[in-house]
């Protein structure tokens, strides 16, 4: 069996401490192998973007233990962390997260502007990804004028210019209405089928979940054992 | 993020928020521009000052008197009488009346001409003639200035004195001009201009004197120029009818020195004369504590201006924390795509550093252009008589040098906000709302 992408070893997450500590997450167990979608299903609350943190390190897992392609992510330097963030992730947020003032363009090619790459290739390939997503007319447009559906796209581009392994999407369709959610929705997983794009979804939307390879379902900062793949095996479960 | 991407993209964040940029950039320019006009005024007058004095000029005499007896400090009372001194002399023009120093004899200068280092000594010779005429325009009272041998007069026309030659040469200010019948200082170069000079007997004599130059009026000993055989001709005059065995004695000689020693040979000059008991000034030491004066003025209105830029310090700090909580998210997502803290510190220093140049460079600026206009006026209007003051003066130097005192305040200003963005987390970033 390869070794899993990401693979999280019992890891647990707490904030605050005394009275007001509060566990976002206790013994969690996942392994995520290249190539799959993998959602991330849970109430608002859950524990859920938590587990995508620990996973993006974009946090530190308190308990437990994350291993990177096998490697035990605490032994990665910050600045070999900073490189996977930048190099082999990509992000797609709910609240997009495009700096408004800016143009597409500029937005779409900031992973390339922090990696140190020249303007004439960032250039080239931010325009390679905003095509790919038809939004290559949109290049010059400030964000601020982009209608939702518009923006949800240029953040994909944006997580797509630096060619990453893995696309984390938190609620990638949360602020986006039926039609356009789907479209994005399509664009996602026709990445994840064509290029092969390991796609971690966090999603509170059931039919979003339903179309991964699978999913994760987290309560109250744990795996949801009612809705474990155990579980799911019986005929009595839900729709898988 | 390379180092070209960060200042662009500073550049371009700190227009983002174009009123508040603006504003700080309107306390830096406040203090930038103060601190450039009273350093433009600073060089101004330092420059008319070393004009005047280059005046004073020759840096390679020293002027040299009897050193204060040390006996006659006043705890002591006087110090017991010594035939062998010389008597006291007064100084002359500019000293309190009746005060006096010891004055120097020929045996003196002897023993000065001795002294390692230097190579001739002239006593210092003062003439007292009576009128100065040209052509019919009638006699006038003529004043010489003391100091004109020793001197590179500020000329508007002709040529310095020559003391070597035996010519007897006179270099006249430009306000004696109109009223000896000259219409422009060049008409007044070759022409033969008449002293008069009373002898030891009362009897008024003249001496012919050609003009050699015409000096603009200066600050510092207003009169005419003689060169030293003009010099010595009057005094011959004036003496002429004395006892022959008359001693003379004189209140200060001008040693000359090589023009080419060094500050340390000076000194050495200067402590060999002390060890023998004279006090010798070069010109330097003279203007010297002039200049500290000046210095010490310019100095209090500097500290005014650095005041200002310190208060503008604290609105470059406003300005970027409020500009780092605006940008929270962004910070956030910049650290989520890999972008380490070094270059988020760096991208908000160098955006502090940006509005610190922008103010101080637009501060420069201006202040260079009123300050060359209002220093223009100023030359026309209240000091017509004082002709080369140009009162503000901006010396590329130290324009740079205020340039990027102001961008290092900036900076220091911008290290504050710059660590808080450095400092935050990603996911507190990208949560916040």
């Amino acid at each position: 069996m390869t070794v899993p992408v990401l693979s999280a070893r019992n890891i647990g997450k707490s904030y605050g401490s005394g009275a007001n500590r509060f566990d976002a997450l206790t013994g969690v167990s996942v392994d995520i192998h290249s190539g799959e979608s993998v959602a991330i299903v849970g109430k608002s609350g859950s524990g859920k973007s938590t587990l995508m943190h620990l996973l993006a390190l974009l946090d530190d897992p308190d308990t437990g233990e994350l291993l990177v392609e096998g490697t035990d992510a605490k032994k990665l330097k910050g600045k070999e962390v900073n490189r996977l963030r930048n190099q082999d992730f990509g992000f797609v947020f709910q609240q997009f997260f495009l700096t408004a003032n800016a143009s597409v363009l500029d937005n779409v090619v900031l992973p390339l502007k922090i990696a140190g790459i020249g303007p004439k290739e960032r250039k080239a390939r931010g325009m390679a990804a905003l095509e790919q997503l038809e939004l290559a007319d949109k290049a010059r447009n400030k964000a601020i004028n982009l209608s939702g559906g518009q923006k949800q796209r240029a953040v994909i581009a944006r997580a797509l210019v630096n060619n990453p392994k893995v696309i984390f999407a938190d609620e990638p369709t949360g602020n986006l209405d039926t039609a356009t959610g789907a479209v994005v929705e399509d664009i996602l997983f026709a990445l994840n089928k064509d290029q092969g794009i390991t796609l971690i979804i966090v999603t509170h939307d059931s039919d979003l979940a339903a179309r991964c390879d699978r999913q994760i379902y987290i309560r109250d900062g744990r795996e949801d054992p009612t809705r474990s793949p155990e579980a799911l095996a019986k005929p009595a479960g839900g729709h898988a | 993020m390379k180092f070209i991407d960060i200042i662009t993209s500073a550049i371009a964040n700190s227009f983002r928020s174009k009123l508040r940029t603006g504003l700080t950039v309107v306390a830096i320019f406040i203090g930038a521009f103060t601190l450039t006009i009273t350093s433009g005024i600073g060089t101004g007058v330092t420059s008319y000052i070393n004009s005047q004095v280059s005046a004073i000029g020759a840096a390679d005499v020293l002027t040299v008197s009897k050193a204060d007896d040390a006996a006659a400090a006043t705890d002591d009372g006087p110090a017991p009488y010594d035939p062998d001194k010389a008597t006291a002399i007064s100084l002359g023009n500019g000293s309190r009346p009746g005060s006096t120093i010891q004055a120097l004899t020929t045996a003196d200068l002897d023993t000065i001409r001795a002294t390692d280092g230097i190579l001739s000594v002239d006593p210092s010779v003062q003439v007292t003639p009576e009128y100065i005429e040209y052509a019919d325009s009638g006699k006038f009272e003529l004043t010489v200035n003391a100091a004109a041998t020793l001197t590179t007069a500020d000329l508007a026309a002709g040529e310095q004195l020559d003391n070597e030659s035996t010519a007897d040469e006179i270099l006249l200010p430009t306000n004696y001009l109109d009223t000896l019948g000259f219409s422009t200082p060049e008409t007044a170069i070759g022409e033969t201009v008449t002293i008069g000079i009373t002898d030891f007997a009362g009897t008024a004599q003249q001496v012919p004197a050609t003009v050699v130059g015409v000096q603009n009026e200066t600050i510092l000993g207003a009169g005419a120029g003689l060169n030293q055989t003009l010099t010595d001709r009057l005094r011959e005059v004036e003496l002429s009818g004395t006892s022959v065995e008359a001693a003379q004695s004189y209140a200060t000689a001008t040693a000359r020195f090589d023009l080419d020693a060094t500050d340390a040979e000076i000194t050495a000059i200067k402590d060999d004369l002390a060890d023998q008991g004279y006090a010798s000034q070069t010109v330097a030491d003279q203007i010297g504590s002039f200049e500290t004066v000046i210095n010490v003025i310019i100095g209090v209105l500097n500290a005014f201006a650095v005041i200002a830029l310190i208060a503008a310090g604290f609105g470059i700090i406003n300005t970027l924390l409020m500009s780092v909580q605006e940008r929270t998210r962004e910070i956030g997502l910049m650290k989520a795509m890999g972008m380490n803290g070094g270059r988020v510190y760096a991208l908000f220093s160098t955006e502090a550093v940006f509005i610190g140049f922008l103010g101080s460079a637009l501060g420069a600026l201006v202040a260079v252009g009123v300050g060359s206009l209002v220093s223009n006026i100023l030359a026309s209007t209240v000091f017509e008589n004082l002709p080369g003051l140009q009162v503000v003066q901006f010396a590329p130097s130290s324009i740079a040098i205020i340039i990027g005192v102001v961008m290092l305040i900036a900076f220091l200003a911008g290290t504050l906000p710059a660590r808080a963005a450095a400092r935050q987390n990603p996911i507190d970033a990208l949560r916040y709302e």
